[in-house]
């Protein structure tokens, strides 16, 4: 009986495979094809050498005033001279110990969620870690200095203003959402003329409205501070966005669920808080993050009505007059700051969205 | 008594009067607060302003102004501004966002990497900070108005803005106006007649060419068959600066860049997850039923790419109209540059300013969802 051994299969043509197979595919596959690639060679060498040229090359890293920045590249000394700036505002040098803390504190309680399972104890350091960080920013107790808000700048104010957002504009924006898909009219009218007129407007109109009409709202002698009223104008603005994506969320669980949570005898608060909200939040995700990254790019628009974020001190510094002509340098650092941070949530989300999939897929 | 509360449509009601009567009760309490503090600080109340003379004059106005206007004339030309620039941003910004949008479908690996590139970057940087980019960082760059980049003399670019030719239309171009009118109809009547014959006959009729030919050909007829009504008005350095032609100022330009590269980044997205959610079936049928690529995309996929796309296009263009109230960093003169800006500073009264302005907005984005409804409703799929 004849034998026939297996013989290994050929290795395909030296064009098919490894990373000629992968060019000839993926870059020259068709003269239109090869006309796009050089397109976009074309592109990337007028984007890039430029750039690089600019931003390593020919820039100045040392030095300590404008006269040293003597390349034809970026004066990254301005940058680097004004980091306090940027980073702390006019948060007193003496105090600046609170400002660090607090951003180690922030640091550390992302780090405690990663690691906490329980649900309450996460809820609790979300909520302890603003309250924390003004005690210790504005201070005036436990013999602390106070340090008025005015001072506080740079990034930790954007940083003060997108945390404090996201963290009171979510339960008022579930507590919205709620309202919206309630069987009350009255409650769900309210709801609905809220977000429908919350959604219809700018940013800067309910901002505007925060500090120029908020203190008008309230009896003689009542005065907010300039940040308290923008964090109010802006936590409200975005509760109406949390709450069209947690609508989105409630109306995306099956009926049965609701139906099973009112047969198993639960009230309606505990349905919510059982049954419904934990699947509607996990569905709400990836929208309710790019609202969260779109409240922490908006947070740029209290320079407009006179807060100094870090925007609004590169604004400031680039105007000095030791330092003028210096805008390219501090537009590209603040893109920069805001891109790793905003880059970073969406990336975060990509893999909680993965994490929390609980779906089972073959 | 307590089974009437555990009766729920009671405590439904219940719910609802509290409701009600704290929403009230906090309503009463701003409305006498507001009342006692316009009266204490003396401001004006009344919409009585709209009437008085504005005393400030406005960079750019698409109609006749004059310190002498009114502050109603200033909600004029900031609307007029407002709508200038968010038609011309959603413009500008679909065919951005179309292009990347595209490209980031495209199998070449190079383009749909730097499309990739392109969305990443725009779209994580605040629009404001795009903004004041272009404006004090690109524009104001650009030369002075004595060495202006010039291009075959009629269009200028310099530190002042770009200049180009104003067309000027005499007396007979209303005739390539109709043309274009008549074409338009024509080119509707074709299509229609196209779909009908093929629905009957199943011949195809080249009704997009020969449309294509009457929407150029019979304005291009007009204009000739009038003599030439239409001349220009070219741009030329007089003095410091440049005068006649149509000038796009720094402000306009930086806020229309900045917008439309901003919003295309979303638009961009749109399409490419609309497309990306027709189903693969849907293709391989296609395919299978023997259409060429170029035909599977355009009766396959695209109807059905569209169809899940154009909301969120639509609420990307509300976006942009909305963000162009940023120009009030830039001093752009819009909505609320000038009338929630400066006429607020002038007059004081804050509350009948910015109600006016956010009443604005609420009407543009009611009509936008009005028209989403519509569209919504008309492209549902008609099942049985």
């Amino acid at each position: 009986m004849a034998v026939y051994e297996v013989k290994p299969a050929k290795v395909p043509p030296l064009g098919e495979r490894g990373a000629i197979a992968w060019v000839r595919h993926r870059l020259l596959s068709s003269p239109f094809n090869i006309l796009f690639t050089i397109l976009g060679i074309a592109v990337l060498a007028m984007i890039i050498p430029p750039f690089v040229k600019w931003a390593i090359l020919d820039a100045n890293f040392v030095g300590h005033t404008k006269a040293d920045c003597t390349g034809d590249g970026a004066c990254w000394v301005f940058i680097h001279e004004k980091l306090k700036m940027f980073i702390y505002g006019f948060y007193p040098e003496a105090e600046l110990w609170r400002a660090k803390l607090t951003i180690a504190l922030a640091i550390l309680t992302l780090i405690a969620l990663k690691f906490t399972r329980l649900r309450w104890i996460k809820i609790g350091m979300i909520v302890l870690l603003p309250i924390a960080a003004i005690i210790l920013l504005h201070g005036g107790v436990f013999g602390l200095p106070l340090v008025e808000t005015s001072k506080w700048g740079g990034l930790l104010l954007t940083l003060v203003i997108s945390t404090v957002g996201i963290v009171l504009s979510f339960p008022i924006g579930v507590l919205l959402a709620l309202g919206r898909q309630s069987r009350l009219p009255i409650i769900k009218t309210l709801s609905v003329f809220y977000i429908e007129l919350i959604r219809g407007v700018p940013l800067i109109t309910v901002l505007f409205m925060a500090s120029v009409i908020l203190p008008l709202f309230f009896p003689e002698g009542i005065n907010f501070d300039k940040l308290v009223r923008a964090l109010i104008g802006i936590t409200f603005f975005e509760a109406a966005y949390i709450a069209e994506n947690i609508r989105g969320g409630l109306q995306a669980i099956p009926k049965g669920q609701y139906e099973a949570a009112d047969a198993l005898g639960l009230g309606y608060w505990q349905k919510m808080r059982l049954v419904i909200l934990p699947q509607a939040i996990k569905v709400a995700i990836p929208n309710l993050v790019g609202s969260f990254i779109s409240l922490f790019k908006d947070t740029s628009l209290v320079m407009i009505i006179g807060l100094f974020d870090l925007l609004a001190m590169v604004q400031l510094t680039a105007n000095d007059r030791d330092w003028l002509g210096m805008e390219t340098e501090g537009y590209v650092f603040v893109a920069f700051v805001f891109w790793i941070f905003t880059f970073g949530m969406s990336f975060y989300s990509k893999r909680l969205e993965k994490q929390l999939d609980t779906n089972n897929r073959d | 008594m307590l089974a009437l509360l555990r009766n729920e449509k009671v405590r439904g009601i219940l719910y609802q009067v509290l409701v009600i009567t704290g929403f009230l009760v906090v309503a009463y309490f701003i409305a006498i607060n507001t009342a006692h503090n316009i009266e204490v600080r003396g401001i004006k109340s009344g919409f009585g302003f709209l009437h008085s003379t504005a005393g400030f004059d406005i960079t750019e106005s698409p109609i006749p102004f004059s310190p002498q206007s009114t502050h109603w004339d200033v909600f004029k030309v900031g609307l007029l501004n407002t709508l200038i620039v968010a038609f011309a941003g959603i413009i500008l910004s679909t065919i951005l966002g179309l292009i990347i949008g595209v490209s980031r479908l495209s199998s070449n690996w190079l383009i749909n990497r730097l499309a990739a590139g392109y969305i990443e970057t725009f779209r994580n940087i605040p629009v404001l900070l795009q903004i004041l980019f272009w404006y004090n960082v690109v524009l104001a760059t650009l030369p002075t108005t004595r060495k202006s980049l010039n291009f075959l003399d009629s269009v200028f670019i310099n530190n002042r803005g770009i200049f180009v030719p104003n067309p000027i239309f005499e007396p007979g171009a209303w005739l390539i106006g109709a043309a274009l009118i008549a074409a338009l109809l024509a080119g509707w009547w074709l299509h229609r007649y196209a779909i009908k014959l093929h629905e009957a006959t199943g011949q195809n009729f080249p009704a997009f060419w020969i449309s294509l030919g009457l929407v150029i050909g019979l304005p291009l007829l007009a204009y000739f068959i009038m003599g030439r009504p239409v001349t220009f008005d070219y741009p030329a350095l007089k003095g410091f600066n440049f005068q006649g032609g149509k000038v796009f100022t720094p402000e306009f330009l930086a806020l229309l860049f900045a917008l439309s590269i901003y919003t295309a980044t979303f638009i961009a997205e749109a399409i490419r997850s609309g497309i990306e959610a027709v189903p693969k079936g849907q293709k391989e049928a296609a395919t299978a039923l023997g259409l060429t690529p170029m035909q599977s995309l355009r009766f396959v996929v695209l109807p059905q790419a569209v169809r899940i796309a154009i909301p969120s296009i639509i609420n990307q263009y509300l976006n942009l109209t909305k963000n162009s109230s940023l120009a009030a960093a830039i001093g752009y003169p819009e909505l609320v540059t000038i009338f929630a800006g400066t006429s607020l500073n002038q007059t004081g009264q804050a509350l009948e300013i910015l109600g006016i302005t956010m009443l604005t907005y609420l009407l543009i984005s009611l009509v936008v969802s009005m028209i989403l409804n519509w569209f919504n409703a008309k492209m549902k799929i008609k099942e049985r």
